[in-house]
């Protein structure tokens, strides 16, 4: 197979002052089961060392390669190059910080929303015996926290968020699929009330327009729309109260 | 220059990093974490199938105890483990999981009755306990006498991440990310804390604490085919490496796991045969019950991988563009269990392979998986040479893998080694003679040296080219010192490698430009790794025998007699190849002296002292019946636990006597499962 393929992607250096945001074009030949990520690092070894990116998985599991792939944010190693067709144009997802060329920094606000929303079980000091037989837990329900735990915050249903292009402070679908998570799980003592108090405002779940394009661009295929739909109804039951 | 103070850095975000850091935290201990990425994008997300841990709740695990995991880990260690430190791990391991369950992990759980599981290719009945209704479920793994591996679906490693890190939020622990340590802070007999470079801005500083730690996982990337993510290069290693101080136990010990696709290298869980899944050749034919009768696809992973190599050279292998390749057959476990409990490989065949594992066979051969060896520490986490370095998980040799890790073993290390770890830096850091006194002039020394070679590679006008370099380690690196390897090859390995290690002091970069500047950190790695890779091959081609996972096709056996000893390697600058010493294992102390594995080769040479010490731990075992008072005769350990983490594990068949303790309290949070009628 001797295809070429055209990779477009958005390039800018913020260290460097003389960079300008542009576009450069790289050309190279597609080889069976080509990804993203293995263009991409062609890219770098053969044809431009200084090109900017994010891999760490390779396998579709980490979150790391979240980039904007002809048009939509998608995770690029596991995007495979003969499913876009020979000319894609490649750009950093927006609304992170940008660190250079396809690279942003979601990192930091994925801390952020952790510390802001508490992601964490709330058990109210519970002294453990790590000696003594574990709580149970019915099995299905372990199965449905697995489920909206499977979240890997890539980031790419707040790039593709309608609200947050207008405010900086929404919490997005990432931060509301956790407080569903933490809210279905009999450990986490927090009640309505306490969630209310994180997300119970435009900056949580009532700035949600229900445009869903995070349904639609999570690489988990987590079901968002239901489960923003459910903190809705669940917080407006305390804001009626 | 900026200087960040604090009592323990460690290095390395994955769970051994965010697991000790929490210990020592908890006990008044500022730490802080330096992560190339952020902490949940470790590799450790990338466990799939579960940690070991004997809890015993499901009927197949019955009648484990630490007693049997002890066994299993010794038996798949080839003997190389240490036994104190394989006793302190079965006996945390129980007590890890429970930990995590408190957290938040969501672990699959038992259901009560009837179920049905393929094993051995057959569907089989199998009945769950009542009481065991709701408690943590175990799964088969291989090199195992009972199901023990603990899982969450086959995101396992993504579920302890997400609830470990998050704890570690919660206690406030900070986590600076893209910083990359590339130097150590020492002075010959004491660690300071570590020179670090801002992979965002590409600044240098210094970190300067009491107690520092390398939790920086494995060296997968010294191979040109990995499971491992593209950051397992191995730096942790490199950097105590090159204090000359530290010291690399059994670098030359690798594994190769069976199953990743091909050619991709990318991995497919254990659990796809601990659930019942086939390997088959290219004519379909089920080929492992063959070559062992016993364990079959489920002996441990050095065993099956070379089963596998093996099978392809009689030539039953499936050819195809990239080379060959064997099959993986899960479709006799249905589609229900593969959409619950196989969801990521389905994701993997689906997006990478564009196949359907519930309806057709997938392509798998064995690739580099995990690094047995590390930074060697003694049952502490410290390193025995240089006072303050501490080591945990993949990137140490604790040691409790020896020559071959057992699935499972991995991820269940990195949590246990943390609690443990951690309380002992937690203890380290509390002694006031251990204060961080370091005149700040030495550490601007530290930093303007790593600055000068930084730009000798940027401004140096070198010509060599870095990632062709990397690329040919790699290529070398799995040609030549893969599943089997032989004097000749590794000797030619050897000498290549140490001809790349003086082409690399003279690479030159193409791009100067400020910042992140990806190639610059290309070329520092390369030459870092290339030390790592000549530790393997050079410690691979100086072992004359085979032990786990490393095989010498020209010495075939076990050789207790020469062989029963941890090998060493420290590094004086300037040279090219590591210097290696030996520490030998006292085989009059074990618990489990050396013998047959119960897979994998039979003949192996004894060591002078097995049959003397096996005559007495035969005389222990026929009077002493209580399994507690027999372990303690043989190998007495558990003093050598931190106090907080010492103590028996409750069971279904050994509950401690007295009522069980008082559950949480129910929050009322309106139905859970509202959510699904409406």
């Amino acid at each position: 197979m001797t295809d070429k393929i055209r990779i477009h992607a958005l390039r800018y250096n913020p260290a460097d002052p003389k960079s300008v945001p542009h576009q450069q074009t790289y050309e190279l030949e597609q080889t069976e089961g080509m990804t993203l990520f293995i263009a991409l690092s062609e890219i770098r070894e053969k044809l431009d060392p200084s090109l900017q990116f994010d891999f760490v998985c390779r396998a579709g599991i980490c979150g790391s390669c979240a980039m904007v792939i002809n048009g939509r944010p998608g995770l690029a190693c596991r995007t495979l190059t003969k499913s876009t067709g020979p000319d894609i144009t490649l750009a950093p997802l927006p609304f992170f910080e940008l660190i250079g060329d396809l690279s942003v920094d979601t990192g930091k606000w994925m801390r952020g929303m952790s510390e802001r929303l508490q992601t964490w079980v709330h058990n109210n000091g519970l002294d453990l015996d790590l000696g003594r037989i574990e709580e149970p837990m019915d099995p299905e329900l372990a199965e449905k926290i697995y489920e909206l735990d499977r979240c890997i915050e890539c980031g790419c249903c707040v790039a593709a968020c309608g609200t947050a292009r207008m405010r900086e402070d929404f919490v997005g679908a990432v931060g509301l699929n956790k407080i569903a998570r933490f809210r279905l799980d009999p450990r986490d003592k927090r009640t309505d009330g306490d969630y209310y108090e994180l997300v119970g405002d435009d900056a949580g779940v009532f700035g949600c327009m229900s445009l869903l394009a995070c349904h639609d661009v999570c690489p988990k295929d987590l079901p968002l729309q239901q489960q923003i739909a459910f903190v809705r109804r669940k917080m407006v039951a305390i804001a009626f109260k | 220059m900026k200087i960040v103070y604090t009592d323990v850095l460690v290095i390395g975000g994955g769970l051994a990093g965010l697991r000790l850091a929490i210990g020592a935290r908890r006990r008044g201990h500022e730490a802080i974490i330096l992560s190339l990425v952020p902490a949940k994008r470790s590799h450790s997300k990338a466990a799939q199938g579960g940690m070991q841990a004997s809890l015993g709740n499901v009927i197949k695990g019955q009648g484990d105890n630490e007693d049997v995991h002890f066994e299993d880990t010794v038996r798949g260690s080839d003997w190389g483990a240490d036994q104190d430190v394989v006793r302190m791990f079965v006996n945390t391991a129980p007590k890890a999981v429970r930990e995590l369950a408190a957290w938040g992990v969501p672990w699959s759980r038992v259901r009560k009755g009837d179920r049905f599981v393929v094993i051995n290719g057959q569907q089989v009945k199998i009945t769950e306990r009542d009481e065991a209704h709701g408690l943590v479920a175990q799964r088969d793994f291989g090199g195992t006498k009972k199901w023990r591996t603990c899982y969450a679906a086959d995101g396992t490693g993504h579920a302890m991440i997400n609830a470990v890190a998050d704890r570690a939020i919660a206690e406030s622990i900070p986590v600076h990310e893209r910083k990359e340590a590339l130097a150590l802070i020492h002075d010959g007999g004491r660690c300071y804390g570590a020179v670090v470079r801002d992979l965002a801005t590409g600044e240098l500083s210094a970190y300067v604490a009491k107690a520092t730690a390398i939790a920086t996982g494995g060296a997968g990337r010294l191979y040109q085919v990995t499971t491992n993510a593209v950051i397992c290069e191995g730096i942790g290693h490199a950097i105590a490496l090159e204090t000359g101080v530290a010291t690399l136990g059994n670098m030359e010990a690798v594994q190769f796991h069976p199953t990743p696709i091909f050619p991709a290298g990318i991995l497919l869980t254990e659990g796809c045969r601990g659930d019942g899944g086939l390997l088959k050749d290219v004519d379909l034919h089920r080929f492992m019950p063959d070559y062992e009768p016993e364990k079959k696809e489920l002996a441990s992973r050095d065993v099956v991988s070379r089963r596998m190599e093996e099978h392809i050279r009689k030539g039953k292998g499936v050819k195809s563009r990239f080379g060959e390749h064997l099959w993986l057959d899960i479709t006799l476990l249905g589609e229900k269990h593969i959409h619950t409990n196989l969801r990521e490989v389905w994701d993997i065949c689906h997006y990478f392979l564009g196949l359907d594992p519930t309806k057709e066979v997938v392509p798998v051969r064995p690739a580099q998986h995990y690094t047995m060896g590390g930074v060697r520490t003694t049952y502490t986490g410290e390193s025995p040479t240089l006072k303050g370095l501490f080591s945990a998980g993949e990137a140490a040799c604790w040691d409790m893998h020896g020559f071959n890790r057992l699935g499972g073993n991995s991820v269940a290390e990195t949590v246990v080694a943390g609690m443990i770890v951690g309380e002992f830096i937690a203890d380290f850091c509390d002694k006031p003679g251990n204060d961080a006194s370091i005149p700040t002039g030495l550490v601007r020394e530290l930093v303007a040296r790593e600055e000068a070679k930084l730009t000798a590679l940027v401004l140096g006008g070198g010509k060599e080219d870095a990632s062709a370099i990397k690329a040919r380690m790699q290529e070398i690196m799995t040609a030549k010192v893969g599943i089997f390897r032989t004097g000749k090859d590794l000797e030619e390995a050897v000498d290549e490698l140490q001809k790349l290690l003086a082409r690399s002091r003279s690479i030159g970069l193409r791009s100067s430009s400020p910042g992140a500047n990806p190639e610059l950190v290309t070329a520092y790695r390369v030459q870092k790794m290339l030390k790592l890779a000549l530790c393997v091959a050079y410690g691979a081609l100086t072992r004359t025998e085979s032990r786990g996972a490393h095989y010498r096709e020209d010495f075939p056996r076990r050789n207790d007699a020469e062989w029963l000893k941890r090998t060493l390697a420290t590094w004086k600058e300037g040279e090219t190849l590591p210097t290696l010493h030996y520490e030998a294992l006292d085989v009059k102390r074990m618990e489990l002296p050396p013998g047959w594995r119960g897979y994998g080769a039979k003949d192996y040479t004894d060591h002078p002292d097995t049959a003397a010490r096996q005559a007495e731990v035969d005389g222990v075992k026929a009077k002493t019946p209580d399994r507690f008072a027999r372990q303690a005769a043989l190998l007495p350990y558990e003093h050598l636990l931190p106090e907080p983490l010492r103590g028996r594990n409750e069971r279904i068949e050994e509950r401690f006597p007295g009522p069980p303790p008082p559950q949480s309290p129910e929050v009322d949070k309106e139905s859970v499962f509202a959510w699904e009628s409406e």
